[in-house]
C-alpha cells in the first residue's frame, strides 16, 4: 500500500534495539562518535544525540537526517569505549522506514543520463541502504 | 474403485474442486471444468509465454510453476491461472541508445537490487537460469546476458516472484536488441551481398531473366548451375 | 604452483577492469596467481547489518558455495567493499548454527554451505603469503622518488573484527610501499570515508571529503593516492574535475589501485593510468601495460 509516512507502532523503540541487536542504555555519552564521524557538518543531529534520543524515546530521533547522512564508515562503532554498535542502530532506524516501504531515494526518478555517470558499486550500495 | 474414477483426477481451480480426466494438461484440465479462458492463452504450444500459471500440491508446501498448456494436470493440484504480469517496459529508442556497459542499468536500474536470491530461476517454466542473467547484465555483460536468456518467453512469473522488484524478461529483452543491434559479429557474406546488390552487381542477370519467356525459363531451370553436395 | 580463489566483484569487469588487469598481472609475477571461480554473483557490496535479515546474506553465501564445488576453503579478493562484506556474512553465519541451517534450507537447490570458506584480502596474502621481501626482489623499476599517500578507506580497516590491520595506526600499505623503494607519505585523511555510495544523492558532500583527503595528502608531499575500492576510486577520482570548477587553482592528484603501483615496480600490465601519474613517475617513458 502506498505510504506517504512512518506509522509509529507499538514497540517502535524495542524494534530498533532487537533489529540492531544494541543495548543502547550502555551508551554513557563520551561523544567518542560524533568526535569521529567525518559527516556531523551535514547532519541535523550528532550521533551521539541521535542514541541519546533513542535513550529517551524522543520522536524527534525518529526524524532526523542523521540516520540517511550516515554512510556507514563504522568510524563511531571503532570509537565507541562500551562497544556499542551504532551503524547498527542507524541501520535498524533506516530500516524501521524501509520496511514500512518508505523508500529513501526514489529509483524512478532517475534518468539513464544520472545512471551512466555513475559506478555501479555506488547503484547496488545506495540501493541496499535506501531501499527495502 | 471403479474403472471410470481410476481414469480421473481432482483437480482445485481457484479453492473450488472439479473432477476431471487423467491425461489433460492444466490448461485443457481447467477448460474441462467449464472454464473459457480469455486471457491467459494463447499458442497453446509452449512458446508465448500467455499461460503463465502457479500452483501447489496437495501435499507440499511449494509453490510450483509452469505453462498451462504444457504442464500435465496431476491428481490434488491447486491451482490458478495468472491473466498478466504487470511491468511496463522502459522507453528507449534502440537506434539512440549508447551501447555501453552499464546502459541496461541505466534503463532498468532496480537491477541493482539483486540479492542473488534465486526465486527468478526457481520460478521459470523454460529451465532458464534467470539470476547469472541479472548477474551478467549487472556486471555489463550484454552478450551473456543475450545469450541466457535466449529460450524466454516473456511469461512474467520471475517477474512476479521478485523480492527485488526486478523486470527480468524486459531487461533481457533489451539486451537481446543491443545484443543484436550494436555487438554481434556483422556477417561479411551478407554485407559484401549487400554492397553487391546495392552496385547493381546482379542487376544485369537478373534483367535477363525478368525478360525470357516461359519456355525460355524452363530451359534456364534445367539448365542451371547446382551448387555441389 | 599454488593458485589463489580469486572473487574479482561486479566492478573490476567493468568500471575498474585496470585493477583485475594490474593484480592478476602482479600475481602472475610473484608467482601465485589469481584464478576466479565459476558463476560468482554479486556481493551486494554493503553487509546488511539486522540481526535478523537472512535476505541480503544469500548473495556471498552463495559465493562460499561456489567455492566450495571448486574445492576451495578461501576466497580471495581485492575490492575493498566485497572483502568486508563477504568476510562480515561468513563470520555472521558462523555466530550462530540457525542462521546457517536457514540459509541453506532457502538454498536447497545448491549443496549446503559448510560455513568453512575463510575471506582474505590481497594486501594480506601479499604480506603474509608473499612477504615484503619478495615482492622487492620481484621489483624491475624502483620507484625511488615517488612520494605515496596510502588511502585504506573504511571496509579495509573496520570494524575490527574484519580488518585487515589496525584500524587507527594501519602500516599495511605503508609496509607496501617501502617494499617497492617509494616513499610512504603520512597524512591524517588515510582512513576517514570517501562518502561512498552517498554519491548518488549526496555528490557535494563526496566533493568536499576528496578535498579534504586529498589536500591532506598533497600537504604531506604526495605525487599519487593508492586505494583499494573501486568506490572510493570514483569518489576521489571523479569529483576532482568538480573541485576544479571550484578551485581554479587546484592541481589534479592522480589515484590509482595499490596493484597498479606495483604493476609498475613489477614492469607487468598496469591497465590504464591517469596521464599525471605517468609525468610524475621517476622511470623512463613506456612504463604502464607491461612495455617498460
Amino acid at each position: 500500500m502506498a505510504r506517504k509516512e512512518l506509522e509509529i507502532i507499538e514497540g517502535l523503540w524495542e524494534k530498533v534495539e532487537e533489529l540492531s541487536g544494541q543495548n543502547i542504555f550502555a551508551c554513557y555519552q563520551c561523544g567518542m562518535c560524533s568526535a569521529g564521524c567525518p559527516f556531523t557538518d551535514e547532519m541535523d543531529m550528532l550521533p551521539n544525540q541521535v542514541i541519546r534520543g533513542l535513550q529517551l524515546r524522543d520522536w524527534n530521533t525518529m526524524d532526523c537526517s542523521a540516520m540517511w547522512i550516515c554512510a556507514s564508515c563504522f568510524s563511531c562503532q571503532v570509537q565507541c569505549p562500551k562497544g556499542v554498535d551504532l551503524a547498527k542502530l542507524m541501520e535498524a532506524m533506516r530500516q524501521i522506514y524501509l520496511r514500512q516501504q518508505l523508500d529513501h531515494v526514489s529509483i524512478d526518478d532517475m534518468t539513464p543520463e544520472q545512471i551512466s555517470k555513475l559506478p555501479q558499486i555506488a547503484l547496488v550500495a545506495n540501493f541496499r541502504k535506501n531501499t527495502g | 474403485m471403479s474403472e471410470q474414477e481410476n481414469a480421473t483426477i481432482r483437480i482445485h481451480v481457484m479453492g473450488k474442486t472439479y473432477r476431471v480426466p487423467a491425461g489433460l494438461t492444466i490448461m485443457d484440465a481447467m477448460e474441462y471444468s467449464g472454464y473459457r479462458f480469455i486471457r491467459g492463452a494463447g499458442c497453446r504450444s509452449g512458446f508465448c509465454g500467455a499461460c503463465s500459471t502457479i500452483y501447489r500440491r496437495e501435499e507440499d508446501y511449494r509453490l510450483q510453476f509452469a505453462l498451462a498448456c504444457q504442464e500435465m494436470a496431476e491428481d490434488g493440484m491447486y491451482l490458478v491461472q495468472l491473466p498478466f504480469t504487470p511491468a511496463p517496459r522502459s522507453q528507449y529508442d534502440l537506434e539512440k541508445v549508447d551501447p555501453t556497459e552499464n546502459v541496461l542499468l541505466q534503463y532498468y536500474p532496480e537491477i541493482a537490487r539483486c540479492v542473488a536470491c534465486n526465486t527468478c530461476t526457481k520460478a521459470c517454466p523454460q529451465d532458464i537460469e534467470v539470476m547469472d542473467y541479472v548477474q551478467a547484465a549487472l556486471r555489463g555483460d550484454i552478450t551473456r546476458t543475450a545469450t541466457l536468456s535466449f529460450d524466454c518467453i516473456q511469461c512474467g512469473l520471475c517477474t512476479m516472484r521478485c523480492p527485488a522488484d526486478i523486470k527480468h524478461y524486459h531487461m533481457a529483452q533489451m539486451a537481446r536488441r543491443i545484443y543484436g543491434r550494436y555487438l554481434s559479429p556483422v556477417p561479411e557474406h551478407l554485407e559484401e551481398r549487400l554492397r553487391e546488390i546495392e552496385e547493381g552487381v546482379c542487376d544485369s542477370e537478373l534483367d535477363k531473366l525478368v525478360a525470357m519467356n516461359e519456355e525460355e525459363l524452363v530451359i534456364a531451370y534445367a539448365a542451371r548451375i547446382r551448387e555441389e553436395e | 604452483m599454488d593458485r589463489l580463489t580469486y572473487f574479482p566483484g561486479c566492478s573490476l569487469k567493468d568500471e575498474a577492469k585496470e585493477f583485475e588487469i594490474s593484480a592478476m598481472a602482479v600475481m602472475e609475477a610473484l608467482e601465485l596467481p589469481l584464478v576466479e571461480f565459476e558463476r560468482w554473483n554479486c556481493c551486494g557490496t554493503v553487509f546488511s547489518l539486522t540481526e535478523d535479515d537472512l535476505m541480503h546474506q544469500l548473495a556471498s553465501i552463495r559465493n562460499f558455495i561456489r567455492a566450495q564445488e571448486a574445492g576451495s576453503e578461501e576466497i580471495v579478493t581485492s575490492c575493498a567493499m566485497c572483502y568486508n562484506t563477504l568476510k562480515r556474512s561468513s563470520l555472521f553465519v558462523n555466530h550462530a548454527e540457525e542462521r546457517l541451517e536457514k540459509i541453506n534450507a532457502f538454498m536447497d537447490e545448491e549443496v549446503a554451505y559448510e560455513g568453512k570458506v575463510e575471506v582474505r584480502h590481497l594486501l594480506e596474502i601479499i604480506r603474509d603469503r608473499i612477504g615484503w621481501e619478495k615482492v622487492e626482489e620481484a621489483m624491475i623499476h624502483p620507484l625511488e622518488g615517488l612520494s605515496v599517500a596510502p588511502y585504506y578507506g573504511c571496509m579495509l580497516l573496520r570494524p575490527k573484527q574484519v580488518g585487515i590491520d589496525d584500524p587507527d595506526n594501519p602500516t599495511i600499505m605503508r609496509d607496501l610501499i617501502d617494499a617497492l623503494w617509494a616513499t610512504p607519505v603520512e597524512y591524517a585523511f588515510q582512513a576517514e570515508c570517501c562518502g561512498s555510495y552517498q554519491v548518488v544523492d549526496h555528490r557535494e558532500l563526496i566533493v568536499e571529503r576528496t578535498y579534504r583527503i586529498l589536500s591532506s595528502a598533497r600537504r604531506a608531499g604526495a605525487d599519487v593516492v593508492i586505494t583499494s575500492c573501486p568506490l572510493c576510486q570514483y569518489n576521489l577520482r571523479e569529483t576532482q574535475s568538480e573541485l576544479k570548477e571550484k578551485i581554479p587553482t587546484y592541481d589534479e592528484m592522480p589515484v590509482v589501485y595499490f596493484t597498479q603501483l606495483m604493476a609498475i615496480a613489477l614492469d607487468v600490465d598496469s591497465g590504464e593510468l591517469p596521464g599525471p601519474l605517468l609525468a610524475r613517475l621517476p622511470i623512463e617513458e613506456g612504463v604502464g601495460k607491461g612495455e617498460g
